[in-house]
């Protein structure tokens, strides 16, 4: 019995642990953007090399936790739902690190006047993570503070949305060749979807919440 | 014989193993959280131990409604009820061992002419509903206050995963036991009268009487159901409740244990009684029925009822009337088929008789005994005899017949030396009761009431108190042991 609830802590550690290593992506990612704008690549590179270990954990987490929650039957109601939980999360930390390898491999050349904007983009991106994270963690202990944060998560992605709008209406406005155009563009929906990912692991902790739900 | 004879009681046990531990462990073992292994040992024990030590409350009730005094007899009314279960399931119709045994009963009271305990037949009834109404109370308010903790607590899944692991198995006996004690009744409470086992002491001190061994064999029955064929129900049959989630199945599970325990157990009678609160009846209830009542209490306490299928509803409802009609008439027929086809006792001729003694025992207990005048000083022989007289001079109620047959049944009863003798060592009686016993040494009656009249007379412990809730558990425990003492005594015309 001991050994059992032993386990179930390890196994509640394990979780908190991925979470945290989400979360400290999220930091490292909007450090990234801000670096490549302010130092040059050398600096994102570093965030990069950061971000890949994190998300090497994570991947190793969720590997443990998928295997700990079959090989022990536990949560049976709810384990389907904490998997697609823990995958879709899984897939937000690699698009963050695909977003920061994209920068460090292809360089985009970014207008000067763009680079708050790509900034604010970022740090958006990142808080719609972060909340996630949060409901995230709501869903283990604290349904109700789940729909709080998911509602914080909504309002950062649309921010993101308006912001990668108000980005792109920029970029065409300006007098750049379209294929420089074309490669701004791409890196604003690179880290727009992130947020948009974030807003769907969102929804998929919003269902599982309503049926965790005494 | 005895053993072809009581076969028909062990099926009952078997098919109650088989489908009504699904209920109690459905969930825990469906959804992997307890070894089948587990759950079916759990289960066996419990229900064994549910059985002999607190079956007797719910198993006296069916025996006031009737009680079958012939092997033969006995095996035809399980026999019957078996049937119409065996029948209706896989018609796939609703069905409850006990509706279908009250069924069969009161079909062996018609055949053998027995008056039927109207009181008791409408308490048992109005139990089958009130035991829904009472499981969908408790799933409401034991849902409302886990949720109101759960919410606050902000324990982790997991844990609670854990400790839902560990309710269920603990819920799970405490349903195992209730269920043992509340439906053992249904399995062998026809076989009580017939007195297959006698009352055995071990180590000078330990009394195993007749009836707990024959509750013995019973839960034995339902545990080889358990182990044979529950999981097959579980895993294949599937029920409603497991569409709940662990938690609600588990609140679902621990209101049913608690309504059949209510319903099983006379230390709550008298507790309830002691604090002054009316007292639940100790009455076989339906564990299927228990258990949608339980979901519906969760459905009106998540969703306000919405969703609720009527049509179970209506099912359940029509299973109240349905099988035990259904059951009634089968056992008729099975009796009659057995009676003059096997050529089998299914009763024994009871004697009657109407004399001024009768009679005025009848105008105490306010009978229009004046009708029966003219048929002082007659004796009868056979019930449905005896009946068919007091018809033919008065359109007696069946309450009224019930209560003049009890006065005018034939008992012999011989208060002898030998077996005054015998009383201290069996330790039945205290000192005091025993004493009150040597007073009627030698003395002969004919009428069970004549023997406890001279009783109470003999000494107040033998009195019966004032019919009053306070009174209630000295009366009930004083009627043992007054059917101990009429046991004792009793002889048998032959004898």
């Amino acid at each position: 019995m001991v050994e059992f609830l032993k386990r179930k802590k390890r196994l509640e550690d394990k979780i908190d642990e991925y979470l945290d290593t989400v979360e400290k992506g999220a930091d490292i990612f909007k450090n990234g953007i801000s670096c490549y704008f302010a130092e040059g690549v050398e600096k994102l590179d570093l965030c990069l090399a950061a971000i890949s270990l994190l998300e090497g954990k994570a991947d190793d987490l969720r590997r443990g936790i998928e295997t700990d929650l079959y090989t022990q039957t536990l949560i049976p109601e709810s384990r389907g739902d904490v998997l697609g939980i823990i995958e879709s999360t899984d897939h937000v930390m690699n698009l963050m690190e695909e977003t920061l390898q994209k920068f460090s491999v292809e360089r985009p050349e970014i207008s000067g006047e763009l680079h708050p904007l790509y900034t604010d983009l970022g740090n958006i991106t990142s808080s719609a993570v972060a909340c996630m994270v949060q409901a995230g963690r709501s869903y283990f202990r604290d349904l109700t503070g789940v729909r709080d944060n998911i509602n914080k998560v909504i309002f950062y992605e649309k921010e993101a949305d308006r912001l990668a709008d108000k980005v792109k209406r920029l970029i065409f406005c300006s007098s750049l060749k379209l294929c420089e155009k074309i490669h701004m563009r791409n890196f604003a929906v690179h880290i727009e979807g992130i947020s948009d990912e974030a807003e769907n692991v969102c929804d998929r902790l919003a269902i599982a919440t309503i049926k965790r739900y005494l | 014989m005895t053993p072809l004879f009581l076969s028909s009681g062990l099926f009952l046990g078997w098919s109650l193993g088989a489908n009504d531990t699904a209920n109690i462990f459905g969930t825990a073992v469906a959804t992997r959280m307890v070894r089948f292994s587990v759950a079916a040992t759990i289960a066996s024990v419990f229900v064994i131990l549910g059985g002999v030590l607190g079956g007797a409350g719910a198993a006296e009730t069916l025996g006031v409604l009737g009680s079958v005094n012939a092997l033969a007899g006995a095996f035809t009314v399980a026999f019957s009820a078996a049937v119409i279960i065996t029948w209706m399931t896989r018609l796939g119709l609703p069905v409850s061992t006990s509706q279908a045994i009250v069924g069969a009963i009161i079909g062996w009271n018609i055949f053998t002419g027995s008056p039927t305990d109207t009181n008791i037949l409408s308490v048992i009834v109005s139990s089958w509903v009130f035991s829904v109404l009472l499981a969908a109370f408790f799933s409401l308010v034991i849902f409302k206050i886990s949720k109101f903790f759960l919410d606050r607590a902000k324990v982790h899944i997991l844990r609670i995963d854990h400790y839902n692991r560990l309710l269920l198995i603990a819920v799970g006996a405490f349903g195992a036991y209730s269920l043992g004690a509340n439906n053992i009744a249904n399995v062998m409470g026809v076989f009580i009268p017939v007195q297959i086992f006698s009352d055995s002491t071990y180590f000078g001190f330990l009394t195993i009487t007749g009836t707990q061994k024959l509750f013995f064999l019973g839960g034995l029955a339902i545990s080889a159901g358990v182990f044979t064929y529950a999981h097959r129900v579980i895993s294949t049959v599937g029920s409603e409740i497991y569409k709940l989630t662990p938690i609600t199945a588990l609140i679902v599970v621990f209101s049913h244990s608690l309504v059949l325990f209510l319903f099983s157990s006379q230390w709550v009678e008298y507790q309830l009684i002691s604090l002054g609160l009316p007292s639940i009846p100790l009455v076989p209830v339906s564990s299927s029925q228990v258990i949608v009542g339980g979901i519906i209490g969760i459905s009106l306490a998540k969703v306000g009822g919405r969703g609720i299928n009527l049509r179970v509803l209506g099912k359940i409802a029509l299973g109240w009337v349905a099988t035990p009609a259904i059951a009634l008439v089968f056992s008729l027929v099975s009796l009659f088929i057995v009676q003059n086809v096997f050529e089998q006792n299914v009763a024994q001729q009871e004697r009657y008789e109407l004399n001024p003694a009768v009679l005025a025992r009848m105008q105490v207990a306010q009978l229009p005994a004046g009708h029966l005048e003219r048929l002082s000083g007659q004796r009868y022989h056979g019930s449905e005899d005896f009946r068919q007289q007091l018809l033919a001079v008065h359109p007696w109620k069946e309450r009224e017949l019930f209560q003049i047959f009890l006065y005018a049944k034939i008992d012999l009863i011989q208060i002898t030396n030998e077996r005054l003798q015998s009383l201290a060592a069996a330790r039945h009686f205290s000192p005091s009761e025993q004493e009150a016993l040597k007073k009627l040494s030698g003395r002969v009656f004919t009428h069970r009431w004549q023997f406890e009249e001279a009783l109470a007379q003999a000494s107040p412990l033998w009195a019966l108190k004032e019919d009053t809730k306070k009174n209630k558990p000295w009366n009930e425990q004083l009627l043992k042991k007054r059917e101990k003492a009429f046991a004792i005594f009793a002889r048998t015309f032959w004898e």
